[in-house]
């Protein structure tokens, strides 16, 4: 069980093309797999990241990554 | 592909109604293979009943009229304690989607999945053939129990079900008219947000988004079922729950239609009891045709089992969830102790990866990395990272993608590797067996094979 509640992030992996730019933002939730698509870690964002998270879903090129109310 | 079934019946005894009154002219010397449902006309005389012949056989439908036959929920509350599961894999209950749908605003359409893709099951077209009316009973049934608007009967372009469907449907004046839609015939095309997806849109493609009991077709609460279900569904509305029951186990009741195939004797479309062990099963079409090592259970979203664990393991959903294995779509596939399980695999992983939709990256990149090193494991080819790299796809991939292709096809390679663990490690040594570059046993469309 996570220790937070609250907002998590997803991401639509169909509208996600790779472009890379959450795992820059990101790093310490979302990494890359080989292909350089976003691996997200479970369970909601520890609240001292949530503002890089939204910076992060706003940044994302393609609208794949969302931040949600938890 | 032959066409055989379990047990053999009094022909006498079948226009008196309810089939639960019959009894075997020949008594099954194989327990759980005695039960013959869906499949009782052709069982009779070989041959597809007509309309006529159908209602004398099985009995009418109750009325589906409004305020005339029995209420929705109690229809419904019938399937639930019938505890119908999905037949088309994933063996969700059916009486949730019914309640899922029926409460839902709107509309409702009612889809009849017939498109059977998994290349390892004919069993669905197999029952179009021979009993087309019960599964038009149970699209009728269905589309009384969420008060349906519109039907849809789901077939890939192509399909042997298409004509007996057809002249099936000409013959009756159903409340909700059936349309028929022919899918493309992609292994992911008839999944069923992308069969929501091409009844909207006309693309044939998995979505993600909101369930289809919610926002399906058009944006209404759409039942999907697979066309077996329905048939299903059609016999409980007429003999009941406890009738239901009276095949099966506990929380696999009822019968189920099994396609059989590989080394046995008489390849084919069976119809059992949930609960035969798959030794049983095995038996039921003739048997071995040679030693056999390992059974494909599931389809291409199912699992390898070898066989000294499949011989008693019976055919259930609890069964193959104790043992944390999904039981998939009812089907059989024997390999024998002269074939490669490891280049059987990478040949069933090569085609899944081909037929992935392309639409996500984890799927599109992911399923040819892993066939392609399934490919080299097969070979034999030695290589120290070959089965590092593989184990990591493997654990990257999973829950990744829209629709559960990836999943599917990832939990079949890794399952693989168990059930072939000693084979595994010679080929990754670099001593692949000698039957790796023979004749495939899974079958598989011919030109990914």
């Amino acid at each position: 069980m996570s220790r937070y509640t609250g907002p998590s992030i997803s991401v639509d992996p169909i509208a996600c093309t790779a472009h890379g730019l959450c795992a820059e933002l990101l790093p310490e939730i979302i990494e890359l797999d080989e292909w350089g698509y976003p691996i997200l870690a479970d369970g909601p964002v520890p609240p001292a990241l949530r503002a890089q998270a939204k910076a992060a879903a706003r940044a994302c090129p393609t609208l794949a990554l969302k931040l949600s109310r938890g | 592909m032959t066409l055989v079934t379990g047990a053999m019946l009094a022909s006498d005894a079948l226009t008196s109604g309810p089939i639960s009154t019959i009894t075997p002219l020949h008594q099954s010397p194989i327990p759980h293979a005695e039960v013959v449902r869906l499949l009782a006309a052709w069982t009779d005389d070989g041959r597809a009943d007509d309309l006529t012949e159908h209602e004398e056989r099985y009995g009418r439908l109750p009325s589906l009229l409004p305020g005339r036959g029995v209420r929705r929920h109690l229809l419904i509350d019938s399937v639930r304690r019938a505890g119908l599961r999905g037949r088309g894999g994933a063996g969700f209950p059916t009486a949730e989607k019914l309640t899922a749908v029926a409460a839902a605003k709107g509309r409702a359409v009612v889809v009849a999945n017939g498109c059977e893709g998994d290349p390892t099951s004919s069993k669905d077209h197999t029952l179009m053939q021979l009993a087309p009316h019960l599964v038009l009973d149970g699209i009728a049934v269905a589309c009384y129990a969420v008060d349906a608007a519109d039907a849809v009967l789901c077939l890939h372009q192509g399909s042997p079900a298409l004509e007996p469907m057809r002249a099936a449907l000409a013959q009756r004046r159903d409340p909700v008219p059936v349309m028929i839609a022919e899918v493309p015939p992609r292994y992911v095309a008839s999944e069923s947000s992308a069969l929501v997806n091409f009844l909207t849109t006309g693309a044939a493609l998995p979505t993600t988004g909101p369930r289809a009991a919610e926002r399906g077709v058009k944006g209404r609460p759409t039942l999907v079922d697979n066309v077996e279900t329905l048939a299903h569904l059609a016999l409980i509305a007429r003999y009941g729950d406890e009738w239901f029951r009276e095949a099966g186990t506990q929380q696999s009741p009822g019968s189920t239609l099994l396609t059989i195939g590989g080394a046995v004797t008489w390849p084919g479309v069976y119809e059992v009891e949930y609960g035969i062990p798959i030794s049983d099963a095995l038996e039921l079409a003739g048997g071995e045709s040679e030693s056999l090592q390992a059974v494909a259970v599931g389809g291409l979203g199912g699992t390898w089992l070898p066989v000294s664990v499949a011989d008693e393991l019976p055919l259930t959903h609890e069964d193959f969830a104790a043992l944390g294995l999904p039981l998939g779509i009812p089907s059989i596939v024997a390999l024998p102790a002269q074939a490669c399980g490891v280049a059987e695999t990478a040949r069933v992983l090569r085609y899944l990866a081909h037929e992935s939709a392309g639409q996500c990256g984890p799927c599109m990149f992911g399923l040819p990395a892993v066939a392609e090193d399934f490919a080299l494991l097969a070979a034999g080819r030695r290589d120290r990272e070959l089965l590092d790299r593989l184990e990591r796809r493997l654990g990257v991939v999973p829950g990744r993608g829209a629709c559960s292709h990836p999943d599917a096809a990832i939990g079949f390679a890794a399952r693989a590797l168990s059930a072939f663990a000693d084979d595994v490690r010679a080929h990754a040594a670099g001593r692949p067996c000698r039957w790796a570059a023979q004749q495939p046993w899974m079958p598989l469309p011919e030109e990914a094979a």
